[in-house]
């Protein structure tokens, strides 16, 4: 109980030291941005450390026998290679796990991009244009990737859908901006909402 | 200086004076306006509504505690539905400063419907590299989490034995505050035709309807908004549904701003000319 109470004065605290900011730059802002990317930083390292180093690598290597203990030595070695970044001489090691990293990103991600977002989106813009808000999506698609096509140069009549194009992309950013400010306000909301209820306790 | 050009040399804290009064006043009165639900929402609960009880509902905690205010109200209502139907829950997670969050929640709505840990639900915890992750889970789920975030094997919780793989996953919920959603989409529902439903940020949402819209994913819970809507659904009135009235009128404040701000700037212009 006592832990949950000094729990949320810290938070109420490092909350406040946050939003004085929008008074001027200060030293209690700056404290709570660092020590946020502090205990952010030592949390990941835990982490990493709790639920992937320990139980994955060192756990698996004591109790597997015979070629699945010492397969654990590829990665165990390619991660401490990643370190050798450190030692300016040998630092060109680090590229070998960076290249297995990549290649491997490269590998599920350009699988994935094509078979779980180009294919299935490409398949439900083919759409039948018998209701407004199909025709809609249709001429949106074709006129925005238009405006992307930039090895001619559109004139007349074509101007006309670029023009279209660009209108299509600026309701898009107009959503996306509506939406980030929704976002922002929420995230107000919540920390004016902990301080009235759970610190002040007046709601 | 008249009018206009001091409206707009206005001090920027003043703004901000009126903003956070425009929050906390609606929070202190506890104006509860009503919310009208829509259709992405609706059919995430109905997706999660029509599982029979027993149905397996992984959780996956992509966010962090910048995010919380959003996502948080929205994975609460979602447990309560899952408990609610007797469904049970497998929570993981890949960002690591979330998964407090997701624990947080996960023990307060299973104490509210008297669910035991190993038996109706289980946290695994979190593992780094999420692209290989959703991939492996398709093979089998043993190879990355042969045991829960405690270090217990998971065989020895009953549900547990008889989850392997996507198969045995009914509905996957990703609460998103980056771009790990359009990894479970890609990964998981693309190659392994899971069923996904996404809860995300307002940021991050538009970015997610393309894939609703191409029915990759069964539903969208966007926003504070979207958890309002979720909290009605499953008449439990929560921070969300207390946080909206503040927003509807922090948002026609801030047209009233936009408003105020251009005629203010027309106005100057059309002097100096």
């Amino acid at each position: 109980m006592i832990v949950n109470i000094i729990g949320t004065w810290i938070a109420a605290g490092l909350t406040i030291a946050i939003l004085s900011f929008l008074y001027k730059d200060n030293p209690l802002y700056k404290f709570a941005e660092h020590l946020y990317v502090g205990v952010s930083a030592g949390f990941g390292v835990i982490y990493v450390w709790a639920f992937d180093l320990k139980p994955m690598l060192i756990d698996r290597f004591i109790e597997n026998q015979g070629v699945e203990r010492w397969i654990l030595l590829v990665p165990a070695v390619l991660g401490l290679l990643m370190l050798s970044r450190w030692f300016g001489k040998i630092g060109y090691l680090s590229r070998l796990p960076l290249a297995f990293t990549v290649g491997i990103g490269a590998g599920l991600g350009i699988t994935a991009s094509i078979q779980g977002f180009l294919l299935p989106q490409i398949q439900a813009t083919l759409l039948p244009l018998t209701t407004i808000n199909n025709i809609i999506l249709v001429v949106g698609v074709i006129t925005t990737i238009l405006y992307f096509y930039f090895s001619r140069d559109f004139k007349g009549p074509f101007k006309y859908l670029l023009e279209l194009g660009i209108i299509f992309i600026m309701v898009s950013f107009g959503a996306s901006f509506g939406y980030t400010v929704m976002a922002r306000i929420s995230l107000l909301i919540g920390r004016i909402f902990f301080l009235l209820s759970d610190w002040l306790r007046i709601i | 200086m008249n009018f206009w050009q001091r409206l707009g040399a206005l001090d920027r804290r003043i703004i901000y004076t009126v903003v956070g009064l425009a929050v906390a006043l609606p929070l202190l009165l506890k104006i509860i306006m009503p919310i009208r639900v829509s259709e992405p929402v609706l059919n995430a609960y109905k997706t999660i509504d029509e599982l029979p009880a027993g149905s397996v509902v992984m959780i996956s905690i992509d966010y962090d505690a910048a995010s919380e205010p959003e996502l948080q109200p929205m994975l609460i209502a979602v447990l309560r539905h899952c408990f609610k139907k007797d469904l049970k829950v497998i929570l993981t997670g890949h960002w690591a400063l979330g998964l407090p969050l997701g624990e947080m929640a996960l023990n307060k709505v299973a104490a509210e419907y008297n669910k035991k840990y190993g038996v109706d639900y289980v946290n695994l915890g979190y593992r780094p590299g999420y692209s290989a992750l959703m991939v492996g889970i398709g093979r089998e789920i043993r190879d990355f989490f042969a045991t829960d975030y405690r270090g217990v094997p998971l065989d020895s919780f009953p549900f547990m034995r008889t989850v392997h793989n996507y198969n045995q996953i009914a509905v996957l919920v990703g609460f998103e505050a980056g771009a790990t959603g359009d990894a479970w989409v890609q990964f998981a529902g693309a190659r392994f035709g899971q069923k996904i439903i996404l809860g995300a940020t307002g940021v991050v949402a538009p970015d997610l309807y393309p894939y609703l819209q191409a029915r990759q994913i069964c539903g969208l819970i966007s926003g504070l908004q979207g958890a309002a809507e979720y909290e009605t659904l499953v008449k439990s009135i929560g921070t969300a549904t207390l946080g909206m009235p503040t927003q509807s009128i922090l948002h026609g404040l801030i047209i009233l701003f936009i408003i105020i701000g251009n005629i203010s700037y027309f106005i100057t212009r059309r002097r100096k000319k």
